[in-house]
């Protein structure tokens, strides 16, 4: 009887300890570690992060009643509040949307626009947004939607269709085609404005190359072409690691956007049928890009093992590699050289001089000639927004002309507006971008369907199997049964 | 005499009822909604925040169809025998017994460098054993500097890598557990164990372990505890990886819940954390009591 008291009493410790043990010393930690905790728990995040994003906020969101009191007339008088994401040092989107809502407070007497900078890295900014939006208490009005994940929130019902603002608003014609397409949701309806978008390709070193034979500016048309380039510099230029293509789980969303899909979405085949909504397996293009990474690491043209799966390989190559000459070619994102400037994390001026970029080409040539994959962030409104109108009308000023202009030139964005793209100053930068700037005609936005981040994940998997030396087929197999895990057989086609 | 009993235990009781109220809400509540969103669909965002609904044991058999999950209940068994059960335990227990023979200003210096490590929080001690181990590391450069080569444990032994830290970080609980504990063991007892001529090894198993057998009970179940449940630590060394090397349950519960927002998988991984938790204290009292 006894016993039986003390074996409950232990197991009942036993469990607590588990659940709230860990989160004892972490206290003190740091914000990673604090979602923890409620990823033990799991009851927690309800509260935990979304208060940590209000104290972030300032005393201004919280209390929101107290704004309300001071604020003039218009409504009921709560101010529209913007959701955004601030991580590390980085104060351009902060600084512009002072300067817009400044002005715009002052253009519309008793208006009044609150910015919510919501500190936190990309994953925890959704988890927090995610939070945020899901009561009509705490929910912005605003949001600083990513691309990435704009479908999962349409489908989780937290975004506001806009099409009957849009189709009112005298500047939505000025938007290209493809980057209207990347705030729309599966129902066809429109749930975000693009601010910017970016695009991908191949960045080489001029010298390099041509101490490897190949003529520059170099203009491969088929990936048999990129390797044969390789392959050139492996020979003739020892110590410089021919090409950097992301192939590892640690690298995250590189490995599946600028690696994998650069070479998938250039073999003519997709990752998901729009057709038949289902996500497509057992195709013969998945392993051929399997087949290319396996080609660059079995015949070590990329970077050594340890470096390929080291989390930090981004900024390595953007800080080391690239401007000390020791990699050749590296298959990356447009917004390299925004790190290069005299305010970024690694200045190297002469970086225009020393590197060439040119368009990643599709496999063996095909139609379009080239392939380029867009991410980029979409102004949107909450579903639980008491002022949606008044929500909009601030869009508006986000992204007129002026600003939007302001916008895609301060944070080095690839330009989603035809009169953006005519600007002089935007000519200017992007003229030393050359190909990068003109992918945008083709560049494709990712099926970022709410299973998209776990089926990411598996490409990534398959990426880095390949890499570190199994057989595209077992890879593309193993990838295959997890999305049929994913998503179930039935949402899966084979093509 | 039992009505009179009953009332007043009811109004003994009531001045308690705040704290209960308390207690079960807080305590109680967060862990059966955790319990009850194991076995439902919910998540962060897509469709199934909108309608999450109930959807019985298919976290639990998604989680046994994942070589992922296998992986990281086979991480995390290692790390924890690894680390608490060997590491910790063991070397806890040594520097205890070493301790009671050494002079004072050992026993302090010792004492003082064991409680530093167990003092420094867990995100700092994973990043000064990443400074330590990394390819530019402290070690490397030591290694060089006397012609010994390299090591690249955070990428070749990753669980190996992050195992060490817990030990560094860890060791001092048991050892502060295992001292106090063989200070209540009688000299009277050793010194006739020594008469009759058992041997240090054989007075350590025959005479001072089963003395202090409850304590060794005691320890073990908090460190195995505390280490099932590590997260900071192998999140700042290795974040889990390379690929998934190191990615153990805790890692593993994150990467579902927050990177791909599946709170319902995740919850049900939790269960199972708290499940293996469960098994392990279960071993324990067994042991304990077989003993007896």
């Amino acid at each position: 009887m006894k016993r039986g008291l003390l074996v409950t009493l232990s197991v009942v410790t036993a469990t607590t300890m588990v659940l709230a043990g860990c989160s004892k010393d972490k206290k003190a930690a740091t914000p990673a570690a604090k979602t923890t905790s409620s990823a033990a728990v799991s009851a927690a995040p309800s509260a935990a992060p979304a208060s940590s994003s209000s104290a972030t906020a300032g005393a201004a969101s919280t209390p929101a009643s107290t704004v309300a009191a001071t604020t003039a007339p218009g409504g009921d008088g709560k101010p529209i509040k913007i959701a955004f994401q601030q991580f590390g040092e980085g104060r351009i989107m902060d600084d512009f949307l002072k300067t817009v809502t400044d002005k715009y407070q002052a253009d519309n007497p008793g208006s009044k626009v609150e910015l919510n900078a919501i500190q936190a890295s990309e994953n925890d900014y959704y988890t927090k947004l995610a939070l945020l939006v899901k009561s009509d208490k705490t929910t912005p009005d605003i949001i600083h939607e990513d691309t990435f994940l704009i479908n999962s929130d349409i489908s989780a019902g937290y975004l506001k269709p806009l099409d009957d603002y849009l189709a009112a608003w005298d500047q939505w014609p000025q938007y290209v085609d493809n980057a209207k397409a990347a705030g729309r949701g599966l129902d066809g309806k429109v749930y975000g404005v693009p601010d910017g978008t970016d695009t991908r390709g191949l960045w080489y070193n001029k010298e390099v190359l041509a101490k490897a034979g190949i003529a520059v500016p170099w203009a491969p048309k088929t990936w048999d072409d990129v390797l044969a380039a390789a392959r050139a510099v492996k020979a003739k230029v020892p110590g410089v690691t021919p090409i950097n293509v992301y192939a590892s789980k640690a690298a995250g969303e590189a490995t599946s956007m600028q690696g994998f899909e650069m070479l998938m979405y250039g073999t003519g085949a997709s990752l998901y049928d729009a057709e038949s909504k289902k996500w497509i397996v057992g195709s013969k293009q998945f392993k051929d890009s399997l087949g290319f990474m396996k080609t660059v690491f079995s015949e070590k043209l990329g970077p050594n093992p340890q470096q390929a799966l080291d989390a930090q390989l981004g900024n390595i190559v953007h800080d080391d590699l690239l401007p000390s000459g020791k990699l050749a070619i590296a298959l990356d994102g447009s917004w390299l050289p925004g790190g290069w400037g005299p305010k970024g994390g690694k200045p190297w001026p002469e970086w225009a001089d020393k590197l060439g970029v040119t368009a990643m080409p599709t496999q063996t040539g095909q139609a379009p000639g080239s392939v380029s994959l867009s991410g980029g962030w979409t102004w949107a409104i909450s579903a639980k927004s008491a002022h949606p109108d008044e929500a909009f009308k601030v869009i508006q000023a986000l992204q007129n002309a002026e600003n939007a202009t302001k916008y895609t030139n301060d944070a080095a964005q690839i330009s989603v507006r035809k009169d953006v793209a005519g600007d002089q100053a935007y000519k200017d930068w992007t003229g030393k971008m050359g190909a990068l700037s003109e992918v945008v005609a083709v560049t494709q936005y990712r099926p970022a369907y709410s299973e998209y981040p776990r089926i990411s994940n598996e490409i990534q998997v398959a990426a880095e199997a390949v890499a570190t030396g199994q057989s595209p087929e077992k890879a593309a197999a193993a990838y295959d049964a997890a999305v049929k895990r994913i998503v179930g057989e039935d949402k899966t086609i084979t093509k | 005499m039992s009505l009179t009993a009953t009332r007043r235990a009811g109004a003994r009781a009531l001045p308690l009822a705040p704290a209960t109220v308390l207690l079960l809400t807080f305590l109680a509540g967060p862990i059966l909604w955790s319990l009850y969103a194991a076995f439902t669909n919910t998540a962060l965002s897509g469709e199934a925040a909108r309608h999450s609904k109930f959807i019985g044991l298919e976290n639990f058999r998604q989680a046994l169809d994942s070589p992922s999950f296998k992986n990281a209940v086979v991480l995390t068994l290692t790390f924890t025998i690894l680390s608490a059960i060997i590491g910790q335990n063991a070397l806890g227990l040594g520097l205890a017994l070493l301790m009671r023979s050494g002079s004072r200003v050992v026993r302090v210096v010792v004492g003082a460098f064991v409680l530093g490590a167990w003092v420094i929080p867990e995100v700092v001690a994973g990043y000064l054993w990443y400074a330590f181990l990394a390819q530019e590391g402290s070690l490397n450069h030591f290694l060089h500097a006397t012609g010994l080569g390299s090591q690249s444990w955070l990428f070749s032994s990753p669980i190996l890598a992050v195992s060490l830290a817990n030990v560094w970080r860890g060791t001092a609980f048991s050892m502060l557990v295992y001292s106090a504990a063989l200070s209540e063991v009688p000299k009277e007892i050793e010194e006739a164990a020594e008469m009759d001529g058992a041997t240090g090894i054989r007075r350590l198993w025959n005479v001072t372990l089963p003395l202090i057998r409850r304590s060794v009970t005691t320890n073990l179940m908090l460190i195995t505890l505390q280490t099932l449940s590590v997260f900071g630590l192998i999140f700042t060394m290795t974040k889990g990886g390379p690929g998934s090397h190191s990615q153990t349950l805790p890692l593993y519960m994150y990467e579902q819940s927050f990177s791909f927002g599946q709170l319902g998988y995740g919850t049900a991984l939790a269960t199972v954390l708290l499940t293996v938790g469960a098994v392990f204290s279960l071993i324990y009292l067994r042991a304990m009591r077989t003993e007896v």
